[in-house]
């Protein structure tokens, strides 16, 4: 399925940073949920920010306008307090994108877990991520990182206990 | 002192030639006589000197230096006092540095005495104006006294002639903001002059246009940009129909009170939509304002939120706030 562009997208105000501040503030929103939803269609967890500057997200080449290396530091910044967002590096040159934040995932874990009647079964995190069984879940294929914090999210809800076994890890759900 | 134009015997001309790229004119000189002083050489084999100009001069400096010779002005000039030095020795020609410092003092008079008489009939205008200043001077300080019978008209009349010749006048040079009598009486002027030509423009002009406009129509008595800015700082407190205004950047404008800002930027944003989007010489050219007044504009409605900007290599454009 073909992603889906907002209107702003095709707005060229929508590529200047605004110095209004109320305008500045929608229009930060926008770019976030924008980000957010392009990284989830692409199912992108990690973002290159020099590569990001020629992505079709930050350049639309249609319309020959394409976000500054601020402003797509400010996006960033903006994600980063939201909680959607990670530095990888002190130079912030690399981040993890969590289009689904950690608590999120661990909840349709568990909700696949428990409608499965699958309580109290132990798994490795490659069967979770990978197995047969997950296939039509949105969670498989999950990056392995963020498998963990799920699971640790979880685990911080007394739901699950993450288990170190001879070849990984693994988990249990209560 | 002798004049060195004494030692000249003759003048002519040379024409470049084929190969020579500039025009000479030589001078031949008499022998030197015996009480001369020291020159930069002690000998010359030639009696002649030439002197070359690479671009142009040569016919004036001719025409002069024969006119010269025609009227050997140095011999009308009076023979100067010989110069009283310590020995009583008499001028004795001096060598040395001593010898040397002495000459480049005489050089010094002579060049003031000269630039003197070059001066002289400036100086004899600087010593009316002088007086001029004076007696300006000294009726400002009658006004100042009450002394005299002067009426207030007249009082300010004068001191705006004082201050068009611009001489500062202690009695309205105030400094704590409170206004002077001149700059009210000057802000009502303007509230007069300035009715039209605003109604004109929509209701808003910058300062500068301002400026300008007065200054033409006064003519002789200019007002400086001082006096203007603080003759209009008053509108509001004298109740006048004008106001003045600084915008953000710093532009300063004079618009009439009755111009609303809310109307002038709903037609703003009607205008934007209308087009899709505008920059600022779209703008101006649409509406006949100025370039910088039709910027400002633009950059009030985008602070009201109404427009939001687009800036690119094209250039800014002002779009509707569709955020």
């Amino acid at each position: 399925m073909s992603f889906e562009w907002p209107w702003q997208y095709n707005f060229p105000p929508f590529f200047t940073l605004q110095p209004n501040v109320d305008t500045r503030q929608k229009q930060l929103a926008a770019w976030c949920s924008l980000v957010l939803s392009y990284c989830r269609h692409q199912k992108l967890y990690t973002l290159d920010v020099l590569e990001a500057q020629e992505s079709p997200v930050f350049n639309n080449k249609k319309i020959e306008r394409k976000l500054s290396v601020e402003a797509i530091q400010v996006v960033f910044e903006e994600l980063r307090k939201k909680g959607n967002l990670e530095w990888l590096d002190k130079n912030k040159s690399r981040c993890l994108i969590m289009w689904r934040r950690p608590e999120e995932w661990g909840k349709l874990i568990y909700q696949w877990v428990s409608k499965n009647g699958m309580v109290n079964s132990v798994f490795t995190l490659y069967e979770l991520a990978n197995g047969d069984d997950t296939e039509k879940e949105e969670f498989h294929g999950l990056e392995d990182w963020m498998l963990l914090r799920s699971l640790q999210a979880l685990q911080a809800e007394g739901k699950a206990e993450i288990i170190t076994m001879d070849d990984g890890k693994g988990v249990k759900f209560f | 002192r002798q004049n060195h134009l004494v030692a000249v015997q003759l003048v002519q001309q040379k024409a470049c030639g084929l190969f020579k790229f500039s025009a000479k004119i030589v001078i031949h000189l008499h022998p030197a006589p015996e009480n001369k002083e020291p020159g930069p050489y002690q000998h010359s084999k030639y009696s002649y000197i030439e002197l070359s100009f690479k671009e142009h001069g040569q016919i004036e400096f001719y025409r002069r230096l024969t006119e010269e010779m025609t009227q050997k002005r140095w011999e009308n000039t009076p023979v100067s006092q010989p110069i009283p030095t310590g020995p009583k020795a008499g001028r004795t020609r001096a060598v040395g540095i001593v010898g040397i410092e002495r000459k480049l003092e005489e050089k010094r008079k002579e060049t003031d005495k000269n630039i003197s008489e070059a001066f002289e009939d400036l100086s004899k205008l600087m010593e009316k104006a002088k007086e001029m200043v004076e007696l300006s001077k000294s009726i400002a300080n009658k006004i100042k006294d009450k002394q005299g019978d002067i009426t207030e008209d007249e009082t300010i009349r004068f001191k705006s002639y004082l201050l068009s010749m611009g001489i500062a006048n202690p009695v309205t040079r105030e400094t704590h903001g409170s206004g002077t009598q001149y700059h009210i009486q000057l802000a009502k002027q303007l509230g007069d002059m300035l009715q039209a030509p605003l109604e004109e423009r929509g209701g808003m002009m910058a300062l500068t246009e301002v400026y300008c406009l007065v200054n033409r129509a006064r003519g002789m008595e200019l007002l400086s940009p001082e006096d203007l800015v603080n003759a209009c700082k008053m509108f509001e407190s004298l109740k006048l129909p004008l106001r003045l205004r600084v915008f953000d950047s710093g532009v300063m404008v004079v618009q009439l009170q009755s111009h609303s800002e809310e109307e002038m930027i709903a037609s703003a944003l009607d205008n934007v939509s209308d087009k899709g989007s505008l920059t600022a010489e779209e703008f101006a050219k649409l509406l006949g304002l100025s370039v910088l007044l039709a910027k400002e504009r633009l950059l009030l409605a985008e602070k009201m939120g109404h427009l939001c900007r687009d800036d690119s290599v094209e250039g800014l454009r002002f779009y509707p706030n569709l955020f």
